[in-house]
C-alpha cells in the first residue's frame, strides 16, 4: 500500500476582511522588524553600538537646520514623483518609466535655460521651460500609452526601453553642448542666474516643497473625487464594464499617462531648474524606481505616501551619514533600503493572506482514535480486495 | 444485480469561501463502471465539490476514501496519481501549445512526442474521437478543445471522469458524439461524473443522479426508476408551480427594430445571422436558445458595445421618429435620450465594478452628470441606500465593495441600478442565474413592472418554463439565427425546445412581426 | 582588417553578459516571472565572485592554484545570485508579492550591495592594497583558446576568449533546447502560460517557477563575474557594471523570448555599445549609437504586439502570480 502523502497543516487562505488597524500593525511590525535588522547589520559593518547608529542617523537626516532642509526637500521630491505615477497606477498601468518621464522634463528645462536664458525676458523663459519640460514629460508618457491603447504592447517594457532613450537623448544633449573635454554641463547659466526657479520665503527649497503640497492634495482629490478619476479607477478594475458604459478605455488611457508623465516632467523642471541648476544622465538618482515602490508601498494613497517617502529619505541620509563617519561606501543606504522594502513587500502577504492551521484535522484525529477499531476494520476489509 | 464497488466516496465535505457556504456535509459516492450525474441549479456546489475531487480546491473538513482507502488530495497532481481526472467547464488548454504537447502536459519521463501521438492515435480509435495532435488549441473549436481535454484525462489512464457541464458548449450532434464516446468508456469500466443541469441529458446517459441543493447533498435516484417531475422536485426544494404572473401589453408600440443584424466575431466565427425582430413597449419579448448561439453579440450590439458587419437597430421613440443605434457607443446612446438598460451576463466583469462599492456603482451610469469636475456622490448613495432597503440586498453598509455580496445580492445592486434610471428599454442576459427561488421572483416582479410601466423587455433566459411563462413573445435562436418568434401564451416547451435545436422555419408555425 | 577583427572582439567581449543575463531572464520570463530585479542580481554576482576572489588573493601569497582561483569565484558569483534569486522567488512566488516592485527592490539592493562592497571591501577586510584590482585571479579567466593565436583571423575572431565567453553561448543554447524540446522546458512554458492549466495538469507551479526564477538569477549573475573577471580584467570600478542589465532585459523583448537569437543579438548589441571606440564618428554620433538598442527593443516590441502573432507574444501570465484557490 502506498504511504500516504505529505498531510498539508499549512493552508494558505485569501483573507476576505482585515480591519485598518490590523493592516496597520502588519505593516508598521514589518518595518520594526527591518529597522532592527538593519541596525545588526549596521552594527556588524562599522562597530558602533545600536544607540550610536540610532542617533548617527538622526544626524544624517536632521542634524543642522540644512540638513533638513534638504531631507525635506527630496522627500517632497521623492513624494512628487511617486503622486505623479500614481494615477496610471490606479489605473493598473505599470508606468515604470518615470525615470524617463523625468529626465525629458529636465532635458526641456535645460534646452530652454542654455539657448534662451539669456536672450529672452526672464519671466518668457520660465513659462517656456514649464511649457517644454511638461510637453516633453507628457510625450514620454503619450508614447506606451497609445501603444497601449491601440495594441496592447506591454507597458512595462515599453517604458523601461523609453528610460533609457531618454538617458540617452540626454547624453547626447550632453555632448552636443559641451563637444570636448570633460563632457559635463556645469552649472548653467551661473552668473545671471536666467531660468533659475524663485526662491519661496528666502528659501530655495520651499517651492518644491510647496508644489508637493499642493499636487499630494489635488491628486488625492483628482483620483478619488474627480470624474477622470472614477473613469481611471473604472479602467483600471474592468475594462469591460469602462466599455459598458461608454467610457473610451484607449482615451482614459492615453490622457491618464499624459497627466503622468506631464507631472513627472514638472518634476525634472523642478530638478533643473530649482534643485540643480544642470543636468546629467543621473540627475533623477534611480528615484523615478523608487518612487514606484513607494506609490506601491502607500496603496497609491498620496497621504500615506508623505511618510512612506521620508522614510526612505531617512533611512539613506542616516546610512551616507553613518558610512562616511566610519569611511565605508555611502552604497550602504540602498542595501538597508533595499532591506526594509523587502520586509514592507513581504508583509504584504499578510495583508492579503492568512495561514490556516488545519485545526479540525486535529479534531478528526482525535476521533479517529475513538475509533480506532473501527478504521482498523475497514482496513482490513480494503487488504481482501 | 452484481455487487457495486465503491470508486469513490465523500464523507461529510464542507468548503467555505469567506462567508459563502459552498458545500455543507455532502456525501457522495461513485461506483466503478457508472455514469453517475450530479444535478443541481447553478451555484448548488457541483463544480467546487468535483474541484475538490480533482485537487484544485482543499475541504475545509471532511474525507475521501478513493477505493476504500482515506486519502489526502491536496494538489491535482494527488488526484491524477488515484485516477481521478476533471474536464472543467474552463478548459485549462495551453492556448499556444500543441493538442499533443497540452495532452502530455505534468507527464514524468523524457519526452518523446512519437511515442505520445501513437498513444494518443491509439486512444482515439478505442473510444472514437477525432484529435490533430499536431494543432495549436488557439485554432481549435471549443467542441475540439474539449475532446483534447478529454484525450488528455484518458491519456494519463484515469479510471474516474469528472465532467463539468461538458454539452453547455456542444452543439446536439457533438453532444450526441460525447455521449457515444462517455458509453463507450463506461464499457471500459471507468466511472464518469457529469456535471449537468440539464434533465433531459441526465434521463439519456446517466445511471444515478446524485442532486446537490444549496451546497448541501439532497439525495440520489436510479436514472431508470426517476422522472423530470421528481428530480426537479430534489433540486429545487419543493414542487415548483412556477407562477409568473402575465398581463396583457398595454397599448405596445414598436420600440427597437433589428434589421437584418449579422456580427462576426474577433476569429472571423459568424456569431449571429441576419437576425431581425421588433421589440415593442410594455411587452416582454424572451429570447430562447442554447448558451452562446448569439445571445450575448445580439445584447452586445444592441448596447453599443459590440462592432456589427451589417444590419441596423433603430429606436422608435414614441412620436415614430426613429434613431440609428449602430455606430454609437453606450455613452452617445446615452446622450442620444434613449433610456437603454442592460444587465449584463457577467455581472461583476462588466455590470459592476467588483472592487467598488455599491454607491461607486451606482455612479457608473451617471456619474457625468453636471459640468462640474467633481463627481457628486450625495445622488449616488440615496440610490444606493433605496435599493438596498427596497430590494432588501443584503449587505453590511453601502461601502462594502460589491464583489463580497452573495450573487443574489450583486444581481438586486445591478438590476436595481439598471432599472433607477427610468429605462424605455431593458435587456437582461440571464437574469436569474445563480439565484435562489426567492430573490428569482423578486427579479421576475421587478421585470414584470417595468413591463407595466411600458418598458420594452428583452428577457434572455435559459429556462424554457420561465420563459414560456413571463414572455409575451418568444424568439427563438439557433446557431447565431433567428428560427422563429412564437408567442409565449400558445406554444410549448417541446416546440420552442426543437426549434432551439434545429432550423426547421418551414415546419413551424411563427409569426413574422 | 585589423580594426574589424578588434571591434567584432570587442563585441562579443560587451555582448557576452547581456547574453547571460538574456538568457537568465528569458528562464525567468518562461515561467512568468517577470524579473526586473536582474541588473542588481548582475552585480551581486559581479561581487560575490570578486569577494571570493579577494579573499583567496589576499590569503595566498604565492602561486595561486589554477583550479581554485577559477572554482572560488564562480561558486561564490553563483552563491550569491542563487541567494538573490531566493530572496526574489519567496517574495514573489511563495508571498505573492508584486512583481515589479519586488524586482526593482531587487536592483536596489543588487546595486548597492555591489557598490557598497567595491567601495568598502578593502576596509572591510584590512587588506594592504589601495584599490581591487584581481589581475591575478583574472589571468585565469582570460585565458583564451590554446591555439586562437596561430590561425589568424579565424582564431582572433572565434578563439580569442575566456572560457565564460563559451560557457555563455553553450548556456544560452542548452537553455534554448531545454525549453523547447524537453519536458522540463515544456513545463516550464506551461507554467508561464497558464499556471492554472499547468496546476491541473499535475505540474508543481511553485516548484518550477523557483527553479527557473533562481536558475535564471544563477546565470544572469555569472554574466556579472564574466565582464568583472574576463572583460574588464578584474579591476572593480562603481557603477563600471553600467545599465547592462536593463540591456539585457530589453534584449529579451528583441529576441521575442528566444535564448539562441540572444546569442547573435547580444553581440548586436554589444557591437553597438562600443561601436564609437573602433569607428571614431564624434562624442555626438556615439550617443546616438547607443540609443539605437533601446530604440530597436522598443520598435520590435510595438511590432510583435501589432501583428498580434500568438507565438510572438510574452508568456501569457507574464508578471502575475499565481494562487491556486484565487475565485
Amino acid at each position: 500500500m502506498k504511504k500516504k502523502k505529505h498531510e498539508k497543516l499549512f493552508h494558505m487562505v485569501k483573507r476576505d476582511d482585515i480591519s485598518t488597524s490590523v493592516r496597520v500593525a502588519i505593516k508598521l511590525g514589518a518595518i520594526v522588524i527591518a529597522l532592527v535588522l538593519c541596525a545588526v547589520i549596521t552594527t556588524v559593518a562599522t562597530g558602533y553600538n545600536p544607540v550610536e547608529v540610532f542617533f548617527s542617523f538622526i544626524d544624517g537626516a536632521f542634524g543642522s537646520s540644512r540638513k533638513i532642509w534638504i531631507t525635506m526637500q527630496d522627500t517632497a521630491i521623492l513624494l512628487l514623483i511617486s503622486i505623479a505615477l500614481t494615477p496610471a497606477f490606479r489605473m493598473r498601468f505599470w508606468n515604470i518609466g518615470g525615470e524617463g518621464q523625468i529626465l525629458m522634463g529636465g532635458l526641456g528645462a535645460a534646452f530652454v535655460m542654455m539657448n534662451f536664458g539669456e536672450s529672452l525676458p526672464s519671466g518668457v523663459v520660465m513659462l517656456l521651460m514649464i511649457v517644454s519640460s511638461i510637453f516633453l514629460g507628457a510625450l514620454w508618457g503619450f508614447i506606451p500609452a497609445i501603444c497601449k491603447a491601440k495594441w496592447n504592447t506591454n507597458e512595462t517594457l515599453s517604458t523601461l526601453m523609453l528610460n533609457y532613450i531618454a538617458t540617452q537623448l540626454v547624453a547626447f544633449f550632453i555632448v552636443y553642448k559641451v563637444p570636448s573635454g570633460s563632457a559635463v554641463i556645469g552649472i548653467i547659466n551661473q552668473k545671471t542666474r536666467a531660468g533659475w526657479m524663485p526662491e519661496l520665503f528666502g528659501s530655495k527649497y520651499m517651492l518644491t516643497i510647496l508644489i508637493a503640497v499642493i499636487l499630494t492634495i489635488s491628486l488625492y482629490f483628482y483620483v478619488n473625487n474627480s470624474k477622470q478619476g472614477y473613469e481611471l479607477r473604472v479602467v483600471g478594475e474592468s475594462e469591460k464594464t469602462a466599455q459598458y458604459v461608454g467610457i473610451k478605455v484607449g482615451w482614459v488611457i492615453v490622457r491618464t499617462m499624459i497627466i503622468s508623465g506631464a507631472l513627472c516632467g514638472l518634476v525634472g523642471l523642478l530638478l533643473v531648474g530649482s534643485k540643480d541648476h544642470t543636468i546629467t544622465t543621473t540627475i533623477t538618482r534611480g528615484l523615478g524606481f523608487t518612487a514606484i515602490m513607494v506609490s506601491w508601498m502607500a496603496k497609491f494613497n498620496p497621504f500615506i505616501m508623505i511618510p512612506a517617502s521620508l522614510l526612505i529619505v531617512f533611512m539613506n541620509k542616516g546610512a551616507n551619514n553613518m558610512a562616511s563617519a566610519v569611511g565605508l561606501n555611502e552604497s550602504f543606504g540602498e542595501i538597508l533600503l533595499g532591506i526594509i522594502l523587502f520586509f514592507i513587500i513581504g508583509s504584504e502577504f499578510f495583508v492579503n493572506y492568512k495561514i490556516a492551521i488545519k485545526k479540525d484535522r486535529k479534531k478528526n484525529n482525535s476521533e479517529k482514535s475513538e475509533n480506532k477499531g473501527l478504521t482498523d476494520v475497514s482496513k482490513n476489509k480494503y487488504e481482501k480486495y | 444485480m452484481e455487487k457495486r464497488i465503491e470508486a469513490v466516496k465523500m464523507q461529510k465535505i464542507t468548503k467555505n469561501f469567506g462567508q459563502v457556504v459552498a458545500n455543507k456535509d455532502v456525501n457522495l459516492t461513485v461506483y466503478k463502471g457508472e455514469i453517475l450525474s450530479l444535478l443541481g441549479e447553478n451555484g448548488s456546489g457541483k463544480t467546487t465539490l468535483m474541484n475538490m475531487l480533482s485537487g484544485i480546491y482543499f475541504p475545509d473538513s471532511g474525507e475521501i476514501f478513493v477505493n476504500g482507502r482515506e486519502v489526502t488530495i491536496g494538489s491535482p497532481k494527488d488526484a491524477f496519481d488515484l485516477g481521478i481526472g476533471m474536464v472543467h467547464q474552463h478548459f485549462k488548454l495551453v492556448d499556444v501549445l500543441t493538442a499533443a504537447e497540452n495532452i502530455i502536459l505534468g507527464q514524468k519521463g523524457k519526452l518523446d512526442l512519437r511515442a505520445a501521438k501513437e498513444k494518443i492515435a491509439e486512444i482515439c480509435n478505442r473510444y472514437g474521437f477525432v484529435v490533430d495532435p499536431d494543432k495549436k488549441i488557439y485554432n481549435m473549436s471549443v467542441s475540439e478543445k474539449q475532446t483534447v481535454e478529454i484525450v488528455k484525462v484518458l491519456y494519463r489512464g484515469v479510471d474516474i471522469l469528472i465532467l463539468d457541464e461538458p454539452t453547455a458548449v456542444l452543439t446536439p450532434q457533438e453532444t450526441e458524439k460525447l455521449f457515444h464516446v462517455m458509453r463507450n468508456m463506461k464499457a471500459d469500466g471507468k466511472s464518469i461524473v457529469i456535471i449537468t443541469h440539464k434533465l433531459n441529458e441526465v434521463q439519456e446517459i446517466s445511471d444515478r443522479v446524485a442532486i446537490l441543493r444549496s451546497g448541501e447533498y439532497i439525495g440520489e435516484l436510479i436514472t431508470a426508476k426517476t422522472n423530470p417531475q421528481e428530480m426537479t422536485n430534489m433540486m429545487v426544494g419543493r414542487q415548483v408551480v412556477l407562477n409568473i404572473e402575465r398581463e396583457e401589453p398595454v397599448n405596445p408600440k414598436p420600440r427597437i427594430r433589428v434589421e437584418g443584424l449579422n456580427i462576426v466575431d474577433i476569429e472571423g466565427i459568424s456569431k449571429v445571422k441576419d437576425v431581425s425582430f421588433t421589440m415593442n413597449s410594455g411587452e416582454i419579448l424572451g429570447v430562447a436558445g442554447i448558451s452562446g448561439c448569439g445571445q450575448k453579440e445580439l445584447l452586445e450590439a444592441i448596447a453599443g458595445l459590440q462592432p456589427v458587419v451589417s444590419g441596423s437597430v433603430k429606436y422608435i421613440e414614441d412620436d415614430g421618429t426613429e434613431a440609428e443605434l449602430i455606430g454609437m457607443d453606450p455613452r452617445k446612446i446615452q446622450e442620444k435620450g434613449v433610456a437603454l438598460s442592460f444587465v449584463p451576463e457577467d455581472r461583476l466583469g462588466m455590470g459592476l465594478v467588483g472592487n467598488m462599492d455599491i454607491t461607486d456603482n451606482m455612479m457608473l451610469r451617471t456619474f457625468r452628470e453636471g459640468k462640474k469636475l467633481f463627481t457628486d456622490k450625495r445622488k449616488p448613495a440615496e440610490t444606493a441606500k433605496d435599493i438596498v432597503d427596497t430590494l432588501k440586498v443584503k449587505t453590511p453598509g453601502l461601502e462594502t465593495p460589491v464583489r463580497k455580496l452573495s450573487g443574489g445580492n450583486v444581481q438586486k445592486v445591478l438590476v436595481g441600478r439598471e432599472i433607477s434610471n427610468a429605462p424605455k428599454v431593458l435587456m437582461t442576459a440571464y437574469a436569474v442565474r445563480g439565484l435562489d427561488i426567492n430573490s428569482s421572483y423578486l427579479i421576475y416582479d421587478l421585470i414584470n413592472e417595468q413591463k407595466r410601466e411600458g418598458v420594452a423587455v428583452l428577457f434572455v433566459g435559459e429556462d424554457l418554463d420561465v420563459l414560456l411563462q413571463i414572455s409575451d413573445r418568444i424568439l427563438v435562436l439557433c446557431d447565431g439565427e433567428v428560427s422563429g418568434i412564437v408567442d409565449g401564451r400558445t406554444t410549448d416547451k417541446n416546440t420552442v425546445g426543437l426549434m432551439m435545436t434545429s432550423l426547421q422555419k418551414s415546419d413551424q408555425v411563427y409569426e413574422k412581426i | 582588417m585589423v580594426g574589424i577583427i578588434a571591434f567584432i572582439q570587442g563585441a562579443i567581449g560587451q555582448g557576452i553578459p547581456l547574453l547571460y543575463g538574456c538568457t537568465g531572464e528569458i528562464l525567468s520570463e518562461k515561467s512568468g516571472n517577470l524579473n526586473l530585479g536582474i541588473p542588481g542580481i548582475m552585480y551581486v554576482g559581479a561581487m560575490s565572485g570578486v569577494i571570493g576572489s579577494f579573499v583567496y588573493e589576499n590569503s595566498v601569497a604565492g602561486e595561486l592554484n589554477p583550479f581554485l582561483a577559477v572554482a572560488i569565484p564562480i561558486l561564490c558569483s553563483l552563491l550569491g545570485s542563487m541567494i538573490m534569486g531566493l530572496i526574489y522567488g519567496f517574495l514573489t512566488i511563495t508571498l505573492r508579492a508584486n512583481q515589479n516592485v519586488t524586482g526593482l527592490a531587487m536592483t536596489t539592493f543588487g546595486v548597492g550591495f555591489g557598490n557598497f562592497f567595491g567601495g568598502s571591501l578593502i576596509k572591510l577586510v584590512d587588506a594592504q592594497v589601495s584599490s581591487i584590482s584581481l589581475s591575478r585571479t583574472s589571468s585565469f579567466f582570460t585565458k583564451t583558446l590554446p591555439f586562437s593565436g596561430k590561425l589568424g583571423w579565424f582564431g582572433d575572431v572565434f578563439l580569442s576568449y575566456g572560457f565564460l565567453a563559451y560557457v555563455g553561448i553553450i548556456l544560452a543554447i542548452v537553455v534554448a533546447v531545454v525549453l523547447k524540446k524537453s519536458r522540463v522546458g515544456l513545463h516550464i512554458r506551461a507554467v508561464g502560460e497558464s499556471p492554472t492549466t499547468a496546476d491541473a495538469a499535475g505540474i508543481n507551479v511553485t516548484k518550477y517557477k523557483y527553479f527557473s526564477t533562481v536558475l535564471g538569477c544563477m546565470i544572469a549573475g555569472l554574466g556579472g563575474l564574466y565582464y568583472i573577471m574576463d572583460y574588464i580584467k578584474g579591476v572593480w570600478s562603481n557603477d563600471g557594471f553600467g545599465d547592462r542589465g536593463w540591456l539585457a532585459i530589453a534584449l529579451v523583448i528583441f529576441t521575442i523570448w528566444r535564448p539562441a537569437v540572444g546569442i547573435i543579438a547580444s553581440f548586436f548589441f554589444g557591437g553597438l555599445y562600443i561601436l564609437y571606440i573602433h569607428f571614431p564618428m564624434g562624442m555626438v554620433m556615439n550617443e546616438i549609437v547607443k540609443m539605437i538598442p533601446y530604440v530597436v527593443t522598443l520598435v520590435v516590441l510595438i511590432i510583435t504586439s501589432m501583428r498580434n502573432k500568438r507565438e510572438n507574444q510574452p508568456p501569457a501570465s507574464l508578471g502575475l502570480n499565481y494562487f491556486r484557490e484565487e475565485r
